[in-house]
């Protein structure tokens, strides 16, 4: 059975994704897209909200299924793999949701400890220990016993990082990791993703639409829009980018490739086309 | 809640369920009159069964010592045969004991009674009763008053 | 007119799709079963979740249906002379009929509900992502565990129901109403077949948590992850598994009795 399309050491690309296509109902979500994301950086994937960035960290776990196309994390094609496969894949992932996720009625000690009770039949002091560490390398240590109703929006976040770093994955997904964060929760929590990714040889793959906070600790930033790669590189190199779409978005400027105005009939038209039967009648109808 | 106050309110749910159990079985039920020993059957023949049911007492002298256990038409000698089951402990019924459908109260079950004969030999399993005596049929007992009276004018 | 019929089929065909889903959810759920035996802990906790928590309102409402039932029962026996038969009346409606009928209902009411709003919140706060992420597979470790407690609490507590109720007759029958104890319990015993009457009632009992359990569960999973969409599954699962026991009920009385 080939699932490998390339070699399995892949050097320097971990993911690779190849024309994929997806729609959602009768809207598509992804119009030919190609990715290569370097191993070992922290990649941002950029773009307006609704363009279905969340979807693509999906499709990466393996969570919904590609209409067309191809993506190979670490040499293994994902579209492919069967059910135990993928499990043993997801393993090597970790992925950090918009709310963290955890699970409601366990601990903040429980849920960093639940995928090394679900996988491993590890003893009871050396889990506590595995997760002692990941809560301090998250600055946790002394939230151990709360529950998830009792924590904040950042810490949450933090709890659940260290429930994914719990079985030194290969990469770590990042889903909006920096919604709606104070600046203090920021901070510490991109301080946490750019030690996460250099002492531990992670490689990282944000997906946001917070500009200054991702580029600030990117090493590879893709721009997508309307289901298609229009930009990528280094943030220095995106933000010296000749692109009209690209210079819009990252200066924030209301108007220009993506219109104020959403099309719509003529200004004029539209207000003196009053109702049938009033004194002007129906001009242009 | 910890888990050791889940598991025991966990352990008390399953002993009120089999505490309820019991109830159902020993004293709403009538499982503990069903006669777990052993039975021998007898055959009765009757013209008319009237109301009686599978699974009607049978009762020697008001005491229940057994049910009926099937009914069926005999198409040859156009009688119901009445197959009873008996408990072993009531083995000594004489040859010439009688069957007779009684019923219980005014608008009771039906059941049948019986009433011991005089022979020395008793009956065995599978024996045929010889002596029955019918159900009661209102409409005959109505139909007999009738016609006594007219006759004894 | 058109416009109608086309909403009409459209309708019932996404009935069927919607059903259909469901069965093929029910069969994932059955196969998932056997991952249970070894942890005990996850169906502890679910039996507690369901089974000890509705204890209390079945216990009341039991006590509170016998004696209803020996009041009604008293008011029309008597009238025939025939109030010695209380017990019979009072014990196969609730054997046969109420107890399995009524704890459905309320278990419905009471435990399905809750494991809709918990497995639909589950839903929309992402934790069920979360555990598949994990390479955890949710229907072994969240579903399956509640669908068992829920087609083994629901016979226990129609028995219990039963049983209470019986009591609750008895104690308006014969300490209230005058009915002769011994007449109570004696026709009872005599009426009531453990076999027909007890037996078939708890089958049926199994079938009603079965089926609610199945809606409780894949309405939390099928619902649309945001606050109104739990709720509208809640709703959804009570609606549906009170209609579900009733009419199981008439065809399972049909076929049993």
């Amino acid at each position: 059975m080939n699932v490998l399309n390339e070699s399995l050491d892949e050097g320097a690309t971990l993911v690779r994704i190849r024309d994929l296509h997806f729609r959602r109902g009768s809207k598509a979500i992804f119009r030919g897209l190609n990715i290569d994301i370097p191993r070992g950086r922290v990649t941002t994937i950029l773009g307006p909200s609704g363009t279905g960035k969340t979807t693509l960290l999906k499709m990466i776990g393996g969570q919904l299924k590609s209409e067309r196309g191809s993506i190979v994390v670490d040499g293994l094609e994902v579209g492919k793999l069967r059910r135990r496969e993928l499990y043993a894949l997801r393993k090597r992932l970790g992925m950090l949701f918009q709310s963290g996720a955890l699970l409601t009625d366990l601990t903040v000690f429980e849920n960093v400890a639940y995928p090394l009770r679900e996988h491993t039949d590890l003893p009871e002091n050396l889990i506590r220990q595995l997760v002692l560490m990941r809560l301090h390398a998250v600055g946790l240590r002394g939230a151990r016993d709360l529950q998830p109703a009792e924590l904040s929006g950042g810490m949450a976040r933090r709890a659940a990082l260290a429930r994914a770093l719990v079985f030194d994955p290969m990469m770590i997904m990042y889903d909006e990791p920096f919604t709606g964060q104070d600046p203090i929760s920021m901070g510490v929590l991109l301080e946490l993703i750019k030690t996460v990714n250099s002492a531990l040889g992670l490689t990282s793959l944000i997906v946001s639409h917070d500009l200054e906070e991702s580029l600030s600790i990117s090493d590879f930033v893709v721009v997508i829009s309307d289901g298609k790669v229009v930009e990528a590189g280094s943030p220095s190199e995106l933000r010296a980018s000749a692109s009209a779409w690209v210079h819009q978005f990252l200066n924030g400027l209301p108007d220009g490739p993506v219109p104020f105005q959403l099309p719509a009939p003529d200004y004029r038209d539209d207000l003196l086309d009053a109702p049938a039967g009033s004194p002007r009648g129906g001009s242009t109808r | 809640m910890n888990s050791r106050t889940v598991e025991v309110l966990v352990g008390l749910f399953v002993l009120l369920f089999l505490a309820a159990m019991f109830v159902l079985a020993m004293r709403v039920s009538n499982l503990t009159s069903l006669s777990g020993g052993a039975n021998y059957t007898l055959v009765a023949k009757f013209e008319n069964i009237g109301g009686l049911k599978p699974r009607a007492p049978v009762s020697a002298s008001g005491v229940r010592i057994g049910q009926v256990e099937s009914i069926e038409y005999d198409a040859e000698t156009y009688q119901a045969n009445v197959t009873l089951s008996i408990d072993e402990n009531y083995a000594e019924f004489p040859l010439d004991t009688s069957a007779s459908i009684y019923t219980a109260g005014l608008l009771g079950e039906q059941y049948i009674g019986l009433d011991p004969g005089a022979e020395e030999d008793y009956l065995v399993d599978g024996d045929e009763l010889t002596y029955t005596q019918s159900a009661l049929v209102l409409e005959r007992l109505i139909g007999q008053v009738l016609f006594s009276r007219s006759g004894g004018d | 007119m058109t416009d109608f019929l086309q909403r009409l089929g459209a309708g019932f065909i996404s009935a069927f799709e919607r059903l259909g889903r469901a069965s093929l959810f029910l069969f994932q759920m059955l196969m998932s079963l056997g991952s249970l035996v070894g942890r005990f802990g996850l169906l502890v906790q679910q039996l507690h979740a369901s089974g000890v928590m509705t204890l209390s309102i079945i216990l009341v409402s039991g006590l509170f249906v016998g004696m209803v039932l020996a009041l009604q029962g008293y008011n029309t026996l008597v009238s025939f002379g025939a109030e010695e038969s209380l017990g019979v009346v009072v014990s196969l409606t609730l054997v046969r009929e109420l107890g399995p009928v009524v704890t459905g209902l309320l278990f419905a009411g009471r435990a399905g509900s809750a494991m809709t709003a918990e497995i639909g919140l589950m839903k929309a706060t992402e934790q069920l992502s979360g555990l598949e992420m994990m390479a955890v597979d949710p229907v072994k470790r969240v579903f399956a565990p509640r669908f068992l407690a829920g087609v083994l609490s629901l016979p226990a507590l129609a028995a219990m129901f039963s049983a209470v109720g019986v009591y609750g007759g008895y104690l308006v029958g014969v300490e209230v109403l005058g009915v002769d104890a011994g007449a109570y319990w004696s026709q009872m015993q005599a009426a009531v077949s453990f076999t027909d009457d007890v037996c078939n009632g708890l089958i049926k009992a199994l079938v009603f948590g079965f089926v609610v359990s199945w809606i409780a569960i894949f309405e939390g999973v099928d619902c649309v992850p945001t606050s109104e969409g739990v709720s509208a599954a809640t709703t959804r699962t009570v609606v549906y598994s009170s209609l579900a026991v009733l009419g199981l009920d008439f065809v399972l009385t049909a076929v049993m009795f």
